[in-house]
């Protein structure tokens, strides 16, 4: 019998390629999950409270129940993700041997340790973590995230954070592509990142060494289009389908924008009447940026 | 110049059309089924087979795919294009189709979750050296049909604690297919298998 190997960083960041061109759904029960994986959702998140609930809510946010999140693994046959907070390696213990498919360390819920992320080489199930900008990005790297989804701001319906956050990634991404050798070392410093990861992206011709997906705001198929133009390679939608008028029709349209982004026919034909959006929160009308969680 | 189609609409793709350029053929990113015109190969790329599913009828690919499948163009398909193209799929959704052009059996998933993930170096027939073989929540081929040929099997065992060897790269006709991505680790040498004949 050949030797197999389980747990390696190709296999992690594998799953997260197999995710591209998809749409990962927040759900916080079977039905919303059945509901998703009939979409063509490629993976659900599962949680107890959406982050616009969160929000509104207030309180500390930690890991699902597992008995919910059990019920959602027993319910689809796509992968099934949940969230941990910031550090909270024990969260994490408890969803790896529930065999959570990925862990997200989320800004969304309650940090839990405010000088350190969960050292996440230690484990065999993939994570995935949240930037605001590269340095960021390639810090959760370094402590082996398997890939890498913007911040933006969770649970506001509102893209225009998740836009900065992707512009922000990507324009560092391509002035690394064109620096030269030199210039490396002080990329390196100013992101207060591993040089190892600068240099990296430098010899690759500019790509982040996981993938890169989008999260934190997209309400609408347009939002799903956007942000797939500005080089995500899939996305995280949250509140913005369960909080709008009707969830199965907009989760279906989000998934076939993430798809057909390029092509505005489709992107007509999968908007019109979908029915109330979610409201939305203005980013200066915010009590708390969850973005600003983690470093 | 040999042009092959990948099917462009969920999942590893680019991947895969990077091991074109490696071979130093064109590939074409399938969305449409005007893109499908004047291909000597198709692709059908690992991601989720249920989304797969969906978007291929969304895009009205599910017909001409099938088409040009049944009319003999060379198909590869990895992961979830192994699914795609399975006679039989279990633990899929209840509405689950599939093109049913290759006669074997699959499990979804039938290594496990991802946690259970791996990899392993095959020994594929006519390739020579071993192939570095990546399986991410991999389906498991249960039946290989009379026609099909077995080019690699992996011995595994399972959560039951029997050992198995399961096929893992599979032959019938035009169509090639695997459970695990060669287009992960790299290797194009399934590729130039698969189209060059």
């Amino acid at each position: 019998m050949a030797e197999l190997t389980e747990g390696t960083a190709r296999v992690k960041r594998g799953l997260a390629e197999m995710l591209r061109g998809g749409v990962i759904m927040d759900v916080v029960n079977a039905e919303q999950a059945k509901i998703a994986e009939d979409a063509g959702a490629v993976a659900v998140m599962a949680l107890e409270r959406v982050p616009a609930d969160i929000r509104r809510d207030g309180g500390v946010a930690r890991m699902s129940d597992p008995a919910l999140i059990r019920e959602i693994q027993d319910t689809v046959t796509i992968p099934v993700m949940a969230k941990v907070r910031i550090g909270h390696f024990a969260e994490a213990q408890i969803l790896e041997a529930m065999e959570v498919d990925y862990i997200d360390e989320s800004e969304v819920l309650t940090p839990a340790d405010e000088s350190y992320h969960v050292d996440k080489w230690a484990f065999q199930v993939p994570f995935v973590c949240g930037a605001t900008n590269l340095g960021e990005a390639l810090r959760r790297i370094s402590e082996g995230a398997a890939l890498i989804r913007s911040k933006g701001e969770a649970g506001t319906g509102n893209v225009v954070e998740a836009v900065r956050h992707l512009r922000s990634i990507t324009s560092d991404l391509r002035a690394i592509a064109a620096a030269s050798e030199q210039e490396l070392f002080g990329w390196a410093k100013r992101l207060a990142a591993p040089y190892d990861l600068v240099a990296e992206i430098h010899a690759n011709g500019g790509h982040l060494p996981v993938p890169l997906f989008c999260a934190g705001g997209i309400a609408t198929p347009a939002d799903a289009s956007l942000v797939m133009q500005l080089g995500a390679e899939a996305n995280f939608v949250g509140s913005g389908i369960f909080k709008s008028g009707d969830p199965a029709k907009r989760a279906r349209a989000i998934v076939e924008a993430t798809t057909h982004y390029q092509d505005p026919k489709t992107l007509i034909r999968v908007s019109e009447n979908l029915g109330e959006a979610m409201v939305g929160i203005e980013m200066d009308g915010l009590d708390q940026h969850l973005a600003d969680r983690g470093w | 110049m040999t042009r092959i189609g990948v099917v462009a609409l969920q999942g590893d793709f680019c991947e895969h059309l990077d091991m074109l350029a490696m071979l130093g053929w064109q590939g074409v990113a399938v969305k449409q089924p005007g893109q499908l015109e004047g291909l000597d190969g198709l692709i059908l790329p690992g991601g989720e087979s249920t989304t797969q599913c969906l978007l291929l009828e969304a895009s009205d690919l599910r017909i001409p795919v099938e088409a040009e499948i049944h009319a003999g163009l060379p198909v590869l398909g990895t992961c979830a294009g192994l699914i795609m193209l399975a006679r039989t799929v279990v633990g899929g959704r209840l509405d689950q189709w599939s093109f049913g052009a290759l006669d074997v059996s699959v499990i979804r998933n039938g290594f496990g979750r991802q946690v259970r993930s791996f990899e392993a170096d095959l020994a594929v027939q006519g390739l020579g050296e071993t192939m570095r073989a990546v399986f991410i929540r991999a389906p498991a081929i249960t039946e290989v049909g009379e026609k099909v040929n077995t080019l690699a099997s992996v011995g595994y065992r399972f959560a039951d604690g029997s050992v198995r060897d399961v096929p893992a790269v599979v032959a019938q006709g035009s169509i090639v297919a695997t459970s695990f991505h060669p287009e992960v680790s790299r290797d194009p040498r399934l590729h130039e298998l698969a189209f060059r004949r």
